[in-house]
């Protein structure tokens, strides 16, 4: 009977892996045919020109760094204005959860690329003149730090109330149960939102070409409006986003994983 | 009554009959804490009703009463973690009273942090930290809140985890202890402050029942040693065998102070009768 038991739980893994093996050649499979579908699309209906294409391309791919340095810098502007934001939507006084929610209220109701007009565009009438970079990186900045202080505030609020009271019952004050109990949790909370937040900001960047900075759509744009093979450009631009946010989406999946695995990998030492 | 008074001016501390210090009490000890006509309204609601209690140095007292009767409101009112809506809390020669208008401002929220410092604190969640490891946890408030060296802090958290069985469980971290041994964690943290009385909040209620056997031995032995103890519990045993005094509140009072002797075997109150009656009969089924 245990033998026969045994052999059945063999036989049931087995059928079970064969199963799961099947579904992931015909997810791979699908994957394959759709990619084959564009790759199709792209080379032989769209009358391709190879030297125009290695031409153009070197030209776009210049712009990942004004993308990269535009999307870092306002990630960093972001997160800093989050955390102010965030203590102030959780202040106990007024007048700072007024204007913490003022920010988050006006920032979050307005579109995105008219805030960048406005320090393009609107800003130097009034005698402020920034550079298309600053323009961008402070636009992106303060719009996504609005987004973000409401994800710290929930991050923060996330931390059980408990944990607070304990602080609270041993003695520490507020602000050292915030810095040592409260914030190194809301922090382990909070890191994959920021993570998920630039892969965003990597695609939002691209509004910059309206304010003349030379990223990767700008340059595109440019080089395909030329030669009226902007559709061309356009894909190239287009896989150049698309690899970058499989490469970031894959660094962001990675701390994910090794937040989550903090206490386990700490414990294992110990 | 006019609320332009202090809450002190209109108190005044009066001794419950049963709260005479025991035999083993010096005489000329002062009560380590008092509570004086502890109220608390939340919002129509009258959860505390004016309750007082006496608490001599190395006594056990334990406060028992069905759920919702106020207990531990009134547990938590005692270090200020609910703040009450009128009375007086001393302990220790630190004295605050409610301040329910918000009129005192920092000085009484450092005086508050003071009375806290003289009273540890255990929950009936644990409430560990769970991003520092079982040491870390012990010394986190000696070192940051008391400025002690964070060498001098550990030598004292080993003693307490040595005392409450976990020694070799130094440098675990909360989540893989069993729930058990995260109560003993949380009652060596709460010893590392080295109080002047440790308050416990339903400690075994949120506990597996094969586990509320180690935390209370662990209690006990506390108790036996001469550790000041205020124990809000539904663990009649426990409080027959270590309580030197047991409060039964119900509905926001103290319905019968005694010797466990009195109110649990022999009650004088009808309500502390029927509560224990259902106990008994609850008991006897098991």
């Amino acid at each position: 009977m245990e033998q026969d038991a045994r052999a059945l739980a063999q036989a049931v893994a087995v059928d079970e892996a064969r199963r799961a093996s099947r579904w992931q050649l015909r997810f791979r499979l699908g994957w394959g045919i759709l990619i084959a579908l564009l790759a199709g699309f792209v080379l032989i209906s769209l009358n391709v020109e190879i030297d125009f294409i290695a031409r153009a391309t070197p030209f776009i791919l210049e712009g990942i760094w004004i993308t990269l340095i535009v999307s870092a810098a306002s990630i960093v502007l972001a997160t800093l204005l989050a955390a102010i934001g965030a203590l102030g939507r959780l202040s106990s006084n007024a007048i700072i959860n007024a204007i913490a929610s003022f920010y988050v209220s006006f920032f979050r109701g307005t579109p995105l690329i008219l805030q960048l007009l406005v320090w393009y565009l609107a800003l130097p009438q009034v005698g402020l003149i920034f550079d298309p970079i600053y323009c961008a990186i402070g636009a992106l900045g303060m719009n996504y730090g609005a987004y973000m202080t409401e994800i710290f505030r929930a991050g923060i609020q996330a931390v059980p109330l408990g944990q607070r009271e304990a602080a609270a019952a041993l003695g520490m004050s507020s602000r050292t149960a915030f810095l040592r109990i409260v914030a190194p949790q809301a922090f382990r909370i909070i890191v994959p939102a920021i993570g998920n937040d630039f892969v965003a900001m990597l695609k939002d960047s691209a509004l910059a070409s309206t304010v003349a900075l030379q990223e990767i759509v700008w340059r595109a744009r440019n080089v395909g409006q030329k030669e009226f093979k902007t559709l061309q450009t356009f894909i190239i631009a287009a896989m150049i986003y698309w690899a970058l946010t499989i490469i970031f989406s894959g660094f962001q999946n990675r701390i994910e994983r090794r937040l989550a695995a903090g206490d386990r990998n700490k414990e294992s030492k110990g | 009554m006019s609320v332009n008074v202090s809450a002190e001016q209109r108190h005044v501390h009066q001794l419950h009959p049963a709260e005479k210090p025991g035999v083993l009490v010096k005489a000329s000890a002062e009560p380590v804490l008092k509570a004086t006509d502890i109220a608390k309204w939340f919002g129509e609601n009258h959860v505390l009703r004016g309750a007082s209690i006496t608490v001599w140095p190395g006594e056990t007292v334990c406060i028992l009463g069905r759920s919702g009767s106020g207990k531990s409101t009134f547990l938590r009112s005692l270090n200020f973690l609910e703040d009450p809506t009128d009375g007086v809390v001393e302990i220790d020669g630190v004295t605050v009273s409610a301040d329910p208008f918000r009129k005192e401002g920092k000085e009484r929220q450092a005086r508050i942090r003071d009375l806290r410092l003289r009273a540890g604190m255990v929950f009936q969640e644990f409430n560990l930290f769970p991003h520092l490891s079982v040491i870390e946890n012990c010394v986190e408030a000696p070192v940051h809140v008391k400025g002690m060296k964070r060498k001098e802090a550990e030598e004292i958290a080993e003693q307490y985890l040595a005392k409450v069985g976990l020694s070799e469980k130094r440098d675990e971290y909360p989540s893989r202890l069993s729930g058990g041994q995260r109560q003993r964690v949380a009652i060596a943290r709460a010893l590392t402050m080295q109080p002047k009385v440790l308050l416990f909040d339903e400690p075994t209620s949120a506990l597996d029942p094969t586990l509320v056997g180690e935390v209370l031995k662990v209690m006990a032995d506390l108790a036996h040693e001469g550790r000041t103890m205020i124990v809000v519990t539904h663990e009649m045993d426990f409080a027959h065998e270590a309580a030197d005094r047991v409060y039964y509140m119900d509905q926001g009072e103290f319905a019968e102070v005694g010797p466990p002797e009195q109110v649990i075997d022999a009650p004088h109150d009808p309500r502390t009768k029927e509560f224990l009656s259902r106990f008994r009969t609850l008991g006897a089924k098991k």
